[in-house]
């Protein structure tokens, strides 16, 4: 029985830190591609391109570590995450051609930023995670 | 959907962690069952019938 626990919890668990890695890994290599041109690699052309490509071939890997976490996930579990997801990207789509809008319209006084989707994004998944979690307790 | 999981498990002196290891889920996941805030899938209701020794019908009842 205990064998058991320990072999579902560890598959689990190493799902977690894979996707951990990979997502530090895609920061890091995002942080280098934003910041290299202008402070490495004094806007050599080939270099970036180099650096925005291993970023990207990362995060391909994030988004397959993030599938094999999600199927990893028992049925609730699996039910709480993609509830959540799917609301974050509701949120994200809507939200953020209301911003472009905004931004063309020129209501707001700044640009429309990719970031600030990106949080809300994230803010939207994690209340949406908390809340589909308490929901089952 | 009502079903007699809490019961059966008193019964074996099981606790929910016991059974969730058993069918491979979260205690948090038989809890939710248990409480009728979530409904398992056939598969796995047909895990916890199995491992009970009942029919799936003996447990879950479609309320």
């Amino acid at each position: 029985m205990e064998t058991k626990s320990n072999e579902w919890e560890a598959t689990q668990r190493e799902n977690v830190m894979h996707l951990a890695y990979w997502t530090i890994a895609w920061v890091l290599t995002m942080a280098v591609a934003t910041f290299g041109p202008k402070f490495l690699w004094d806007q050599n052309s080939s270099i970036s391109i180099l650096a925005i490509l291993v970023n990207t071939i990362i995060g391909a890997v994030m988004i397959l570590m993030n599938r094999k976490y999600a199927n990893g996930l028992d049925e609730m579990q699996r039910k709480v995450t993609m509830e959540a997801m799917a609301i974050a990207l509701g949120v994200g789509v809507v939200s953020g051609l209301s911003y472009s809008m905004l931004d063309i319209a020129n209501v707001i006084p700044f640009n429309a930023e990719i970031g600030h989707m990106v949080m809300l994004i994230s803010i939207t998944y994690m209340i949406a995670f908390i809340v589909g979690s308490i929901r089952y307790k | 959907m009502k079903n007699r999981i809490k019961v059966l498990r008193a019964e074996r002196n099981m606790t929910q962690e016991e059974l969730a290891i058993e069918v491979q889920v979260s205690r948090q996941t038989i809890n939710a069952i248990e409480k009728e805030k979530f409904d398992p899938s056939l598969p796995l209701a047909f895990k916890i019938s199995r491992l009970f020794g009942l029919a799936i019908e003996d447990i879950f009842h479609y309320d």
